[in-house]
């Protein structure tokens, strides 16, 4: 019997697959479709110290194998989140990431101490968001800033914390080794591509934002890639993502260094791409005679 | 479980006018479900986001859907063929609210006509506006007659109908109702609810891109009067209908 359960510090997932932050807001209107306890964990929509409106529309746009979106964090504020958010979510049984987001490295720090008093199990820092005008990417985009976010924001937190990483950089593995040098417990990747996509009728880009977030299927191979580089140069366990729509994607990014998923993209595609790659990913694993997903992780043998 | 997403089969694919297609689809578990004014959001093979279209017409076993050719995901529906199977996430958002004993009428503009029709079936004697580009675009007249014995039609270049805007045949027939319902192009939107403004009453339908269409993801975004203040409220979710005054026309 393959075992689909994964441990990640000491925190408990019934399988590798959680909700991408932002695609899953927190969880209410896909508890429709089933059960939430059918998926690993949730990482939540990011939130921030203060409610955010987010970007004027429109905020997202149809790529070749992907989307482009710019929300802009529209969130209604951590105290909201703990007061009517965090309750509900608390009764699923499922892992509950926290995804925080802030302009200034105070207000990480507040979050992460107020999210620590909580039911939450993980505190993921959204350093890698692309589509705010301060805070966001700024924060992930060089090994000082990443180490200095994470050091300030580890004083405050007392749940596990998950930095998740922009791939929009030169050199993904120093960063991550940043991240770990300074107590990240967990690296989460990647974060959206940086995109842009024109009317040519209007001359106008399609996002209000301009530009936006690229992420889907036609992403997967850089976030594999990523993924790799990244596995290779840390002892902290990883979280991949990056396109991830079929049972064979999940199979290949835990072969290429994760211990577990997030998946976003495809859930707009078919809200029951979750279960369906749990089965398959169940499957393999039984024909395979793979009894954990630790098995999988960093599995793949590269060439000489 | 409040949402969910089956196969329907595709039972009529017809080009009703130029680039506007007329589908039939059939499952009766979900089709029984639709309300007037609601969408489907339609899996479409090799598009990573489904297609929002609104619910033209429903019985016990099917829906009736017509869309317009706006892009590769509409094109690629266009050429589907009749029998095939079609996955659709359905019936979603909030439609009209349509009450006994109010005189209602129905202003649509142009690819926002569809939802009317089901709509207009609710309502006790309605009147019925739409207005067109030109002749060539005019849909869903002979269906609107056959539920309504007041159907004003209007084109931009008068080739068909009445040379003029919905807003012109409706700022004369004001007094002889009680409600207008509206889909369509904002500027439209936005026309119809400053007439209707302190006369009559004024729902409207909202169209925006969307990506998970139940709410989750945030990207359909509309600025809203609530009643704490301004808000993004959310087309899929929110709406697509409004109460006309709540809404911020760009």
């Amino acid at each position: 019997m393959s075992d689909l359960s994964v441990k990640i510090c000491g925190v408990n997932f019934n399988n590798p697959l959680i909700a991408a932050s932002g695609t899953f807001g927190f969880g209410r209107e896909f508890s429709e479709f089933y059960p939430l306890e059918k998926i690993g964990g949730i990482s939540c929509k990011g939130i921030t110290l203060k409610e955010r409106f987010g970007n004027l529309p429109p905020r997202i746009a149809e790529t070749e194998g992907g989307i482009l979106n710019a929300v802009g964090l529209q969130n209604p504020g951590v105290d909201h989140f703990i007061e009517y958010d965090l309750p509900w979510l608390k009764e699923q049984n499922t892992v509950i990431i926290a995804n925080i987001a802030g302009n200034t490295v105070e207000d990480y720090c507040a979050m992460a101490e107020k999210l620590s008093d909580t039911d939450i199990d993980f505190v993921e820092l959204n350093i890698s968001c692309p589509n705010v005008k301060s805070g966001g990417v700024q924060f992930g985009t060089s090994c000082e800033s990443v180490g200095n976010i994470t050091a300030e924001v580890k004083k405050y937190c007392k749940k596990p914390l998950m930095v998740k990483l922009s791939p929009n950089v030169t050199d993904i593995a120093e960063i991550a080794k940043s991240a770990e040098f300074n107590g990240a417990d967990v690296i989460s990747m990647i974060n959206t591509l940086t995109g842009m996509r024109i009317d040519i009728n209007s001359k106008r880009p399609i996002i209000r934002n301009n530009t936006g977030g690229m992420s889907g299927p036609a992403v997967f191979p850089v976030a594999v890639r990523m993924v790799w580089q990244v596995y290779n140069a840390v002892n902290i366990p990883i979280i991949g993502m990056g396109g991830i729509s079929k049972w064979q994607d999940a199979v290949e990014m835990l072969m290429a260094g994760a211990s577990a998923l997030q998946i976003g993209t495809v859930l707009f595609n078919d809200p029951y791409a979750p279960v369906k790659i749990n089965d398959g990913l169940e499957k393999f694993m039984e024909d395979n005679k793979i009894s954990s997903i630790s098995q999988l992780t960093g599995s793949v043998i590269p060439w000489e | 479980m409040k949402y969910d997403t089956r196969i329907f089969k595709l039972l009529k694919n017809e080009e009703i006018a130029d680039g506007i297609f007329d589908w039939t689809v059939e499952n009766a578990e979900l089709a029984a479900m639709a309300k007037c004014g609601q969408f489907v959001n339609i899996k479409v093979p090799t598009r990573t986001l489904r297609r929002p279209i609104s619910i033209c017409d429903a019985d016990e076993k099917t829906l009736r859907l017509v869309f317009q050719v706006k892009g590769e995901g509409t094109k690629i529906m266009s050429e589907m063929q009749e029998g095939s199977d079609v996955e659709i996430l359905a019936p979603l958002g909030n439609g009209f609210k349509i009450e006994k004993g109010k005189r209602y009428c129905f202003v649509g503009g142009g690819i926002g006509v569809p939802p009317l029709l089901f709509s207009a079936k609710q309502a006790d004697n309605p009147m019925v506006i739409t207005g067109f580009r030109n002749k060539d675009l005019v849909i869903l007249q002979d269906d609107f007659k056959k539920v309504s014995d007041k159907v004003f039609l209007a084109t931009d270049d008068g080739s068909a109908g009445i040379h003029g805007f919905v807003t012109d045949v409706l700022k004369d027939r004001l007094g002889e109702i009680d409600e207008v319902c509206a889909c369509g192009p904002i500027p439209m939107l936005k026309a119809v609810a400053d007439v209707c403004k302190g006369k009559v009453n004024c729902q409207v339908s909202l169209e925006e891109r969307m990506g998970c269409g139940i709410g989750a993801c945030l990207v359909c975004a509309c600025k809203t009067k609530t009643e704490h203040g301004e808000a993004m409220t959310h087309v899929c979710k929110n709406g697509p209908v409004y109460n006309a005054e709540e809404v911020f026309y760009e």
